[in-house]
Order: C-alpha cells, then sequence, then structure tokens
C-alpha cells in the first residue's frame, strides 16, 4: 500500500495542544521530529541508546500515572527492542502510548530498508503483547484520531504511522544528556527536582 | 543476621532506600529477593525480557522522580553494555544487584566468560563496582550503592559472589 504521510506533518499533528503531555523520542529522525515541532523541557530525545526509548517510557509511566506519556520512535529503534513490547503488555500502563514513525528505512545510515519494508507488521506484534489499542495509521484523520487516543484512550496505545520516506533537514535539540535529564525534571517535578 | 536471610535484610534495604520500582531478569540467586519485590504493594516490580530493559526503566523512572534498582545475573551484563552510555552521559543514578555466576566452583563452562569479564566490563562502563562475598555483608554493602547511587548520581553495581549464593550443580540449581 502507498505511504503518503509525511513524519514532520504526523508529529507536528501528534504534539498539537499536547497539554502536559510528557514525551521521549527515539534516537535519529523522531528526535529531529518532535524538535521540529517545537523543543521544550517535557521532551526527552536520545541521541543514542537504540531501542531502549519504549522502556524509557514504561518507566515514566509508572513513575507518573497521573500523566500521559508519548513515546515517538522510528522502525529501526523499535525493531531493535522489540521484547520491550512484551514488557509493557505485561505491566499495561493506561497512560503511555508508543508511536513508531514507520518509513520502512534506517535514515541516519543511508536508508537501507528495516524489515518493516518486507511487512513485518509491528501493530500486529503490539496487539499480541496485550496492547489495548494497536494499530496501523494511513491517513491523516487516523493522526488526528490517534492524537485523541494519546490523551484519552486506556492505553497502552500503539501505532505504527505508515510514512514516506525522507530525507529532511536536521532539527536538533539540545544533545547534553545531563542537561535534558535535568531539564525535564525540573519541568516535570518541581525546582526542587535539583535537589533530589 | 542469620546466613540465610540476606535476600531479606536486601529487602528491607531497598526499601529503606526509597526504591519504588525494581526490574528484574530472573535468576535463582535472586528468587527469594525477586519474590519479596513482588508480594509488595508499595512496589513496582517488572519483569524484563532482557536485562538492558532495566536499564531504560530505571531511568524513566528517575525522570519522573522514581527511584528504580535491577535485579540480573552476571551472564545479563554484558546485554547492557551499550544502554549504559546512556546512563553516564546522563548521570541518571543505577543500583544494580547482580548474582554472579562462573566464578568459584562454577559448573558451567558457558557462564564463566561472562562472568570472569563482568566487573571489568561494568567498570569500562563507568559503574562503580561493589563486590560482596559473605552473606553478612550483602545488606550493607547495598546500603552503600544505594546511597552513593542517589547520592552522588552514580552508576553502582553491587556484585553478589558465587560463593553465597551457592549452587553447586545443574540439579542443584533446578531445585531452587
Amino acid at each position: 500500500m502507498k505511504r503518503v504521510l509525511r513524519r514532520r506533518r504526523v508529529v507536528e499533528i501528534l504534539l498539537q495542544e499536547r497539554k502536559d503531555l510528557l514525551v521521549v523520542a527515539g534516537l535519529g529522525s523522531t528526535a529531529w521530529d518532535i524538535s521540529a515541532a517545537g523543543d521544550t523541557p517535557l521532551n526527552f530525545p536520545l541521541w543514542g541508546a537504540m531501542g531502549n526509548a519504549a522502556m524509557i517510557g514504561l518507566g515514566l509511566a509508572l513513575a507518573q500515572p497521573r500523566r500521559r506519556v508519548l513515546v515517538v520512535t522510528g522502525d529501526g529503534e523499535m525493531l531493535m527492542g522489540m521484547g520491550s513490547l512484551a514488557t509493557i503488555g505485561v505491566q499495561r500502563p493506561p497512560n503511555l502510548s508508543v508511536v513508531v514513525i514507520d518509513n520502512e528505512r534506517y535514515g541516519e545510515t543511508g536508508m537501507q530498508a528495516t524489515h518493516t519494508a518486507c511487512g513485518i507488521d509491528l501493530a500486529k506484534v503490539a496487539q499480541a503483547c496485550g496492547f489495548r489499542v494497536a494499530k496501523t495509521v494511513r491517513s491523516l484523520e487516523q493522526v488526528i484520531a490517534l492524537r485523541r487516543a494519546i490523551h484519552a484512550a486506556r492505553g497502552p496505545v500503539f501505532a505504527q504511522v505508515k510514512v514516506l520516506a525522507e530525507k529532511l533537514p536536521l532539527v536538533l535539540p539540545p544533545r547534553d544528556g545531563g542537561v535534558l535529564k535535568s531539564r525535564f525534571r525540573k519541568a516535570l517535578l518541581g525546582e526542587g527536582a535539583d535537589l533530589d | 543476621m542469620k546466613e540465610r536471610d540476606w535476600p531479606g535484610q536486601t529487602f528491607k534495604t531497598l526499601k529503606a532506600a526509597g526504591v519504588r520500582q525494581v526490574g528484574y531478569v530472573p535468576d535463582a540467586g535472586h528468587k527469594r529477593l525477586i519474590e519479596l519485590c513482588i508480594a509488595d504493594q508499595g512496589l513496582r516490580a517488572v519483569v524484563l525480557s532482557t536485562e538492558e530493559e532495566g536499564i531504560g526503566l530505571a531511568a524513566g523512572a528517575w525522570l519522573g522522580g522514581v527511584r528504580g534498582a535491577l535485579l540480573m545475573q552476571s551472564s545479563g551484563v554484558g546485554n547492557c553494555i551499550n544502554v549504559l552510555g546512556m546512563t553516564r552521559e546522563c548521570r541518571f543514578p543505577l543500583l544494580m544487584l547482580i548474582t554472579m555466576r562462573g566464578q568459584k566452583g562454577e559448573f558451567n563452562p558457558w557462564q564463566v566468560p561472562m562472568g570472569q569479564a563482568a566487573a571489568a566490563a561494568l567498570s569500562a562502563m563507568g559503574v562503580v563496582v561493589h563486590e560482596a562475598d559473605a552473606a553478612e555483608t550483602i545488606a550493607p554493602t547495598v546500603d552503600a550503592a544505594a546511597r552513593l547511587a542517589f547520592g552522588s548520581y552514580q552508576s553502582v553495581a553491587v556484585l553478589i559472589s558465587q560463593a553465597v549464593i551457592g549452587i553447586k550443580s545443574f540439579q542443584d540449581q533446578s531445585s531452587r
């Protein structure tokens, strides 16, 4: 099936009216995508730790059960941590969403095809792992519905958003890990977070 | 302290340190401690499919203001190496309790390489390694490790010696 959605537009829509949404992004393109939508202290963009984004989201969602948590990551990153879908499926946090921006490519390393280009279906994996919502998204209407689910559905929510494979200008967030951690904790927990 | 009760004392130490999330990959040496964590209503025990998931879990917990700990066997250390780079770069506190294999009296040769390399591999990634060689030293070592981890934002691993775990054969391991 032809992919028509453009990743920057998808992520921009998902982060519209985000209120107090906590966002973790996988390394590479999805970190640039959330930064293009507007860098804020409540974004935690990764620059490494490939395969770990969903687990950071799980730890955060369990620690902050009253807040909504969104993990935005790529298909290559999610494939490297596919076991974490099973781990999330055991805990079933209702406030966690994992959205895979799936261009079927390793975009940072030369656009090599990932497993999803050969039909490996991450949404079905998530469904089999016990996610309460698990869907493939191909249209703008479905993206808008997904934004509502991120804020209101009883999760865990999983979406595999099929997007065009395109090379886009880099929009880089801060890259000092200590800064990213501290600004996130201060914005979420208050100025006293530094004294904990 | 009764020699057999190191898991109970360690559990009390984790609770006193304010740990509220515990990720684990099961190990015979951690069996009792894992049971205590699962039974405690004030603590979230998270079974992992691989040890590196626990590094992210603890990082996410800290971002959300919660202290975590990670239980594993020495064979899981290698699975964590790349992700430990994030912990170091971000200065996330990390408390790992690792039951050792491949040490004194090991009966499975496949356990030896990772067991023997565990401390050096952790050190190479900037993790502070504390070794506990006797049952009565485990809980005090975990207490010190927790203070170092959460007080000074360090990654700290407590290696619990195979001499303490005392598994001597496949039959012994499967009967626990």
